[in-house]
């Protein structure tokens, strides 16, 4: 019976193809839409997330925001003694034209101690790193990125170049290992210079940042709390600073990839309601035109509820087909995108399957009226109309 | 089988209340072939359907195979035409996008059989009409005859205890119309009991006994008519 039913259901579906095909459009655009926009944002946010926690979730940054107080580089240095934390690196950062030749660039200086490239987990590819002598000769020389090196040097090798900061001449020590772009911006396009240089060249005499490196991925809790009443004590005054870690960033990446499902689990839903009621509509016009073939089969023994199943299943047919269809476009368009993008976007088949159900309820739900309505046709009205 | 006593039906029309069937007395055996003559707009289709379960009298009895069927639910008369009564309409009411063979099925779908006691039917009633070689066509692929066949094979198929038919030639030429008639009297031969609505005498000739509806009275004399 069941089975006869959903034959016959296929069969007036196919007797009406171009119609069908045009209802099904609805629902096969819904499934589409949600099925590739999700497929796609979520590979998206994944790299994304990927790349943040590749930098390493134990480190962990102090800005005081309140210009007011003043922390020397000698008091923060004191936190390293701290078990939960390995090591701390104050900055200071300025932007300055930057010469070398005829070449020029605006680039952040940051002044930095020996154990900057500790806490920033960064390398470099020639050359040499800042040292505890370069600090206290407050030497003249630059730790510089990829960027800078390709801006102002070409192909030359740039180690053992001068490069000239505002007024100041610096020798060129050594050159970083390319990083690459990242959300929180990379050293690629840094100069690195002498804490204590960078102080004298600034006057800048009190801490604004410093990094701090938790002891293990486990203390990084308690490393906050240190870094945090360590702040509270130095300002006495909780709004002059913040603290912040990596994880607290994957946590907003988080909220904003849940804010974007929602918002397009709201499209979808939309879109597939339009495709519903485009249901509901054939299939009220498909009643009156059959309101004779209801007439016949109530006469020869139908019962309501054989009717209402035989337009049910109808509508159900039609929304899933849709669906279904909807799918294999989606896989298609995928894989298309990944190809001409060259990303490797994988196919959300968990959406895929919750589309397709909340198709099958859409069936359901604008079937219900027009096959209710087909149920309650008086066989003797519906008989007799020509 | 068929009892109707004092059968009143009326119809609303442009706000009035038109009677169509005024106290309607009609008793119908098993085995019996009767056929209903009246001329158009004598309130016999109306009668047709109160017999068919179509419709409901609006007072007095119907009783059917010892069953009242007056009081019943609208899925409790789909229940009883299913079971008791087979329909030859005079337009057939073949479904056009089902072929011979699954028009013959299709009432069948709503009993409690098995898919191999529904084949053995429909090919066993379509052979008894003679159209065992036309299961596959659809009806615009069959004559007026052949297509009315059909819609006697599905009433046998059904297995019905009454067979109802409503100006079965009408829509036929007079060599179907006389085939058709034939296989009505042979089923009323085999056994079964026959109702026959038809305006046109010669028909109704056919049948045992003829009752005549006038204006909505219905009489055993042709008097009356």
């Amino acid at each position: 019976m069941t089975l006869k039913i959903i034959k016959l259901s296929l069969k007036a579906i196919c007797n009406n193809k171009m119609r069908s095909f045009l209802t099904m459009l609805g629902i096969i655009i819904g499934v589409m839409a949600v099925v590739i926009l999700v497929s796609i944002t979520q590979n998206a946010t994944s790299g994304i997330t990927d790349s943040i926690s590749s930098m390493g979730s134990d480190q962990i940054t102090a800005v005081i925001t309140d210009s007011d107080v003043s922390i020397s580089a000698e008091s923060v240095q004191e936190l390293s003694g701290y078990g939960a934390i390995s090591s701390v690196a104050p900055v200071i950062t300025t932007n300055q034209t930057v010469k070398h030749n005829s070449e020029s660039g605006s680039y952040s200086i940051v002044g930095i101690t020996q154990s900057y490239f500790d806490v920033q987990n960064i390398a470099i590819q020639s050359g040499r790193l800042i040292t505890a002598s370069d600090l206290e000769w407050y030497t003249s020389v630059a730790v510089i990125g990829t960027e800078v090196a390709a801006d102002l040097f070409g192909t030359w090798d740039a180690v053992g170049g001068t490069i000239t900061i505002g007024d100041r001449n610096y020798t060129v020590i050594g050159v970083l290992e390319e990083q690459g772009s990242s959300l929180v911006g990379s050293d690629d396009s840094k100069i690195l210079i002498p804490y204590s240089t960078a102080e004298k060249a600034t006057g800048q005499k009190e801490v604004s940042t410093f990094y701090i490196k938790a002891a293990s991925a486990g203390t990084v809790d308690m490393a906050i709390n240190t870094v945090e009443s360590f702040l509270l004590q130095a300002t006495r005054d909780e709004d002059a600073y913040t603290v912040s870690n990596q994880s607290d960033v994957l946590e907003t990446m988080d909220d904003v990839t849940n804010t974007m499902s929602l918002l397009l689990a709201g499209i979808a839903a939309i879109s597939l309601l339009v495709g519903g009621i485009g249901i509901m509509n054939i299939m009220l016009v498909s009643v009156t035109e059959r309101t004779r073939e209801i007439g016949i089969r109530k006469a020869v023994g139908a019962k309501r509820k054989h009717i209402l199943l035989q337009f049910l299943c109808e509508s159900c047919i039609l929304s899933i087909l849709g669906g279904l269809i909807g799918l294999l476009l989606s896989f298609a368009a995928v894989s298309f995108y990944n190809a001409a993008a060259g990303s490797s976007a994988s196919m959300n088949w968990g959406i895929g399957l919750a589309a397709i159900a909340f198709c099958a309820v859409i069936g359901i739900l604008f079937g219900s009226y027009p096959a209710a309505k087909a149920s309650r046709l008086q066989p003797i009205d519906a008989l007799h109309t020509a | 089988m068929i009892r109707l006593k004092h059968i009143y039906k009326s119809y609303p029309l442009g706000g009035a209340n038109v009677e169509v069937l005024r106290d309607v007395n009609l008793h119908v055996r098993p085995r019996e072939f009767v056929s209903i003559l009246g001329p158009s707009g004598s309130g016999k289709s109306t009668l047709m359907n109160i017999i068919g379960c179509l419709d409901v009298p609006d007072s007095g009895d119907y009783i059917l195979d010892g069953e009242y069927v007056d009081n019943c639910t609208e899925d409790e008369l789909s229940e009883i035409r299913g079971k008791k009564i087979g329909f030859i309409f005079q337009q057939f009411n073949l479904l056009p996008e089902l072929t011979a063979y699954e028009n013959v099925e299709m009432p069948l779908l709503y009993h409690k059989l098995s898919p191999a006691q529904r084949r053995q039917r429909v090919e066993r009633t379509l052979t008894q009409v003679g159209l065992a070689d036309r299961m596959g066509h659809k009806p615009t692929q069959l004559s007026g005859g052949q297509q009315q066949r059909v819609a006697i094979a599905r009433v046998l198929a059904a297995e019905p205890s009454i067979i109802l038919a409503d100006e079965p030639t009408g829509n036929l030429d007079s060599a179907s119309g006389k085939e058709i008639m034939a296989i009505i009297k042979s089923l009323w031969q085999a056994g079964n009991t026959v109702v026959l609505i038809t305006h046109d005498i010669h028909v109704a000739n056919e049948a045992q006994r003829k009752v005549y509806v006038r204006d909505g009275i219905l009489s055993e004399k042709e008097a009356a008519v």
